[in-house]
Formats: C-alpha cells, sequence, structure tokens
C-alpha cells in the first residue's frame, strides 16, 4: 500500500452544504477493499443465521462470514455456538458440510473429533500426546471472539473490543422490532437459499438495497407486469420515509400497492385470502393496538443495517447478505423470512409475491445486478470521471424515501471508518 | 417381429419424437423466438428452477426457489423478456442450449415423464456464463407433438455464485 497512492486518490467522500460526492476510488481501489476488511468486516457485528436454521441440539450450519468459514451450531444443551471451522491441529476446515446434524464433527485430516459444543474429544494415537495435554483448551475448536442475538437474528464479531449489539443496532433494534412483531411466535427462515453474485462492489448493493429512486426507469418491466396482472394492486400509493438510524443503519418506511402477507389485501388473493390477511390484521391489533398493527401490516420498510444486513419487508420479507470478494465481485446469499404460525395459504401467497420481486430469477433483482455491473464497468473512467453522486433531497427537511439521505448515513459511517488507512 | 422388438420400436419412436420435440424447443429459445415457445405449454403449465440447496422435488409453497411460474407469470417472463425494458437481457445476449441424455422415465395417464441433460452458454458483453444441470419434464403429447405441462431446471452448480442471475430462459 504505497503512500503515494492515497495522495493520488484525494478525499473519498466530499461534502458541502448542498451536494455530496462519493469519490468512484472507493469501488475499484484495492486497498480501499484491505481496509474495509481491516476496519469494517474484521470489526463491527455480522449477521451469521438465525435461531430457526439450527432447531435443535446438534444442528448446524457452516456459512462464510468476513472469509472465514464458520460453523453455526447447537450445542447438546440447547444454546447456539459459532466456532472458527478450523482444526486447532494444522487447520483443515473441521465440518465440509453445508448443514446437518452431529453428534461430533471430525477432522478427517488427522482424526482429531469435537463435540459440538467445541470441546475436543478424543484424538487418533491420544497416549503419543502428553498427559493433560487439552487443559487449557488448546486443542479445542477456537469460537469466534463475540457472539449475540437479537430477536433470533445472530450475529459474530471478530472483533473482542466490538460495543454490545443492542448498542451497535441503535434506531435499528426499533425497526427488527416491527418486522418480528407480525407474529406472536417469532419468525423462521423458510428452506432454502438464493446464493449469487454480481461482478460489481459490495457498496453498490449496499445503495441498491434502499435505493427508492430508480424503481420507475429500472423496474418498468415490474410494473408493467403488476398493471397486467389482475387485481395485484391495492389502492395504495407509493410514499414515505426515510430515516437515519446511527452508526450506518437506515430505513425507508413507505406504503406500497402491492399486496403484503401481512397484512394489505389485494383483489387477486380472492374473498379467501381477504378473511384470511382481515383475521390477521384484527390478531395484531388486539395483540399490539390499531397504531401499530396498521404500521406493521400496511408499511414497507426497506432496513439496512451496517455494513452488510438487510431486511426488506415489502410483498414478502427477504433477508439479505453480502461479502467483496474483490473490489469489483461480492458473493450474496438471500432468504425469505416468514411468521412461524403462518397458514399454508398465506406461505403459498408470499412465496408466490418473493420470486415476483426478489431474486436472481425474479422480474426486477437480474436488472439491479445488470445496473450494478454496468456502474461497475463505468469505473473503469475513475480518473477522467471520478466522482458519484449522492445528494438528492439534500436540502429537504425530511427527505422522501426516493431521496438519498439513507445512502448519505452509509457513506458517511463507511467514511469514518475507512478514512484513518486511505486518506493520511 | 417378436414382443419384446416391437416394445423396443415403440419405445425409440417415443423417445425420437421426444428428442424432435425437445429439440425445437431448444432452438425456439435460442433464436430468442420466446412466444412461440410458450405456446408449447398448456394452458396449467408451470416452469421452476429451485433453489440448489433444497431436494429436487420441493414444493415452491413451501421452500425458496429461483422461478417458480404458473402459466400467467410464465406469459408475464416472455412478454418481460421481449421488451427493451427487460435491462438485464437488452441487448439480449446470445444462447446456446445443449440438451443430451433425454430418457422416457415413465408414461401415466397420458402424462410422459422425461429427464434430460442440459448445458446452457449465454454471453454478453465480452462475458460467458454456463448453466448446467438436468431438466425433469412432464409432457402431454398433442397429435404427432407434445405440449409442455411442467418443466423444472435442477441446476448442479453451487447455487448461482458463477453466474449471477438467470434472466434468460433455462
Amino acid at each position: 500500500m504505497g503512500k503515494t497512492a492515497f495522495l493520488q486518490r484525494g478525499p473519498l467522500v466530499d461534502v458541502s452544504s448542498t451536494r455530496f460526492r462519493v469519490s468512484r476510488h472507493a469501488f475499484v481501489d484495492r486497498e480501499v477493499l484491505e481496509a474495509e476488511y481491516a476496519e469494517i468486516f474484521d470489526r463491527c457485528w455480522l449477521y451469521v443465521g438465525h435461531t430457526s436454521e439450527i432447531p435443535k441440539a446438534g444442528d448446524f450450519i457452516t456459512r462464510t462470514v468476513s472469509r472465514r468459514s464458520v460453523l453455526f451450531v447447537r450445542d447438546k444443551r440447547g444454546e447456539v455456538r459459532a466456532f472458527l471451522n478450523t482444526c486447532p491441529h494444522r487447520g483443515a476446515q473441521v465440518c465440509r458440510a453445508r448443514s446437518g446434524n452431529a453428534k461430533s464433527f471430525q477432522c478427517f485430516y488427522h482424526g482429531w473429533v469435537f463435540g459440538p459444543d467445541g470441546r475436543l474429544r478424543s484424538q487418533s494415537d491420544e497416549e503419543s500426546y502428553a498427559s493433560g495435554f487439552n487443559d487449557q483448551g488448546a486443542g479445542n475448536l477456537v469460537p469466534v471472539p463475540r457472539l449475540a442475538s437479537y430477536r433470533d437474528f445472530w450475529f459474530v464479531s471478530f472483533n473482542p473490543d466490538v460495543e454490545n449489539l443492542e448498542d451497535y443496532l441503535a434506531g435499528a433494534k426499533d425497526y427488527i422490532d416491527v418486522i418480528c412483531d407480525q407474529s406472536s411466535e417469532g419468525m423462521e427462515i423458510v428452506e432454502g437459499c438464493q446464493e449469487y453474485s454480481i461482478r460489481a462492489n459490495w457498496k453498490l448493493l449496499t445503495e441498491n438495497s434502499i435505493d427508492g429512486y430508480h424503481a420507475s426507469t429500472t423496474h418498468a418491466t415490474y410494473f408493467d407486469y403488476m398493471k397486467n396482472s389482475v387485481g395485484s394492486l391495492a389502492s395504495v400509493s407509493l410514499e414515505g420515509k426515510a430515516f437515519d438510524l446511527g452508526n450506518g443503519h437506515s430505513v425507508l418506511e413507505y406504503s406500497a400497492p402491492w399486496g403484503r402477507p401481512v397484512a394489505q389485501w389485494i383483489p387477486a388473493w380472492g374473498e379467501e385470502g381477504r378473511e384470511e390477511i382481515d383475521s390477521i390484521y384484527a390478531r395484531l391489533k388486539e395483540r399490539l393496538g390499531e397504531e401499530r398493527a396498521e404500521r406493521i401490516a400496511r408499511k414497507n420498510r426497506n432496513l439496512f443495517i451496517f455494513p452488510n444486513l438487510v431486511i426488506n419487508d415489502i410483498m414478502a420479507v427477504t433477508v439479505r447478505t453480502f461479502f467483496p470478494h474483490e473490489p469489483d465481485y461480492m458473493q450474496v446469499n438471500g432468504w425469505a423470512l416468514a411468521p412461524r404460525d403462518e397458514s399454508a395459504s398465506a406461505r403459498k401467497y408470499r412465496l408466490f409475491n418473493f420470486l415476483e420481486f426478489l431474486g436472481p430469477g425474479g422480474f426486477a433483482t437480474p436488472d439491479d445486478v445488470e445496473a450494478l455491473e454496468q456502474c461497475q464497468r463505468g469505473y473503469a473512467s475513475v480518473h477522467e470521471a471520478p466522482w458519484n453522486d449522492i445528494s438528492k433531497g439534500m436540502t429537504k427537511e425530511q427527505p422522501a424515501y426516493d431521496d438519498e439521505l439513507q445512502m448519505r448515513a452509509f457513506w458517511r459511517h463507511w467514511h469514518e471508518s475507512v478514512r484513518t488507512l486511505v486518506e493520511e | 417381429m417378436s414382443g419384446i422388438a416391437e416394445n423396443l420400436n415403440e419405445a425409440a419412436v417415443l423417445r425420437i419424437q421426444v428428442e424432435d420435440f425437445l429439440s425445437r424447443e431448444m432452438e425456439l429459445l435460442d433464436q430468442w423466438r420466446l412466444p412461440e415457445w410458450l405456446e408449447l405449454f398448456t394452458e396449467d403449465g408451470r416452469y421452476e428452477i429451485p433453489v440448489t440447496d433444497v431436494d429436487p422435488d420441493a414444493s415452491p409453497e413451501r421452500a425458496l426457489f429461483y422461478v417458480a411460474d404458473d402459466r400467467f407469470r410464465l406469459g408475464e417472463r416472455v412478454a418481460r423478456l421481449m421488451k427493451k425494458t427487460a435491462h438485464s437481457e437488452y441487448p439480449r445476449s446470445r444462447t446456446r442450449h445443449m440438451i443430451s441424455n433425454i430418457h422416457v422415465i415413465s408414461e401415466d395417464e397420458g402424462t410422459l415423464e422425461v429427464r434430460a441433460c442440459f448445458h446452457v452458454f449465454r454471453t454478453k458483453a465480452g462475458v460467458t456464463d454456463q448453466y448446467f444441470g438436468s431438466y425433469r419434464y412432464k409432457l402431454i403429447p398433442d397429435g404427432e407433438s407434445f405440449r409442455v405441462r411442467e418443466k423444472r431446471c435442477l441446476l448442479d452448480s453451487d447455487g448461482l455464485r458463477q453466474q449471477g442471475r438467470i434472466s434468460i430462459i433455462l
């Protein structure tokens, strides 16, 4: 990382009272990516999985989090644990399955065996080791430095000194509450993960996930489809606001004409569907009062939790996380989140809705992917055309859902995190 | 002719008919004649691509898929792909659908269950992506030809890590 390269790059974020600009070097420079791993991904809280994915003792999932393979597992006593998936002996990945249920995990290289609590249970040719070899636990799987959950969303941090999760989540907590309060029984991840990739910088997906401005042009064909589908739209207009939730988190909260399984009815769901939606709404109102029920049922939320968790509560609920592998390449995982106590018919509507818009085979996401990849190609001209503009709504007292306040909140926090490494 | 030979002969003719039909289907896709391709489907036809970490027989009513179109939504998918505002496919990519190992699994109450392997190439703007896996068809005999009641594409890849999206029809 040569100093001259940094000096040539200049400031990565340039702000005046009326204009907010981000340098395109932030999307192409390898030093920036390394600084992001050092100062963001290796220091923040990162989403690893959901309680519902490992319901029983011995259930496990392996998942890549900030370049590390993590074993996310429920131990014999029912406690959720997370370990670095690397053998303390020589380093091989101990668990090579992506998910399952196991009483123990054996590293195939030399045969060391670990319990779901990470403890070393046996070694082949154990008598060749000194007695008390594992008294200090050096033969056990290494736990992630920090593990915590909020409303069944589990997060890990590789920074032992990270602030506690609830403080970190700041204003985002209330919105996670609103999303999870839609069920008295809690939420669950629907079976199946959409795993894809985008040949673009990861921050482009951050922006895109909370971008209310691009819909009418990028997603013109989605709206054409909605207009063609008889009864797929409620008479509700697209309007709402953006909020900065602190620590780089932000949210758009808005009304929209599409159907929501919790709980905005559209004619396409028929009279039977209306009865079900009405009863879901009545239960919400009874449990939480009219105002909160109305907000849960009729408002949509695109929630961004710094640095890379998106929970979009729209025509279905998607949980999405993504990590950069190169400045111009990221890998994305997407799931569907739903109330545990949902009826089979509501689940069916939900998943039908989900695929309509969301995911790499949907009517919208492929065009987002195309847009992001086209942006990345445009950044080849970084020297001559060095700036992105993020100024929309900057001088308004309350920016709207299709302004860019939420992106500015992200960029400010991002800049604070990396600037000492990449600008000085 | 002995009984065995007669049965063999019948099976061979059926397979050739199925192969002809599927080759024509692939050709329509590669020539972007998608409205004609859509006509191959029955009124209750379905087109589905499950994600790769669920059972091949998973139901889209209970598990997450990449694509789970009923006939109406499939029509809308085709209409969308024919528009200039389908940005991911305009300008259009070039594709080549290879199909092999075609096998009629069973014939039950007028429905043929057919399996085959596919390898699809998609090229656009200097990038070539490949999709590979198996097709599971439910075909309904229709005169000399067939209609598609169900086409399920089972990807062999690790999700869509390499390709990123399925913006074409597989």
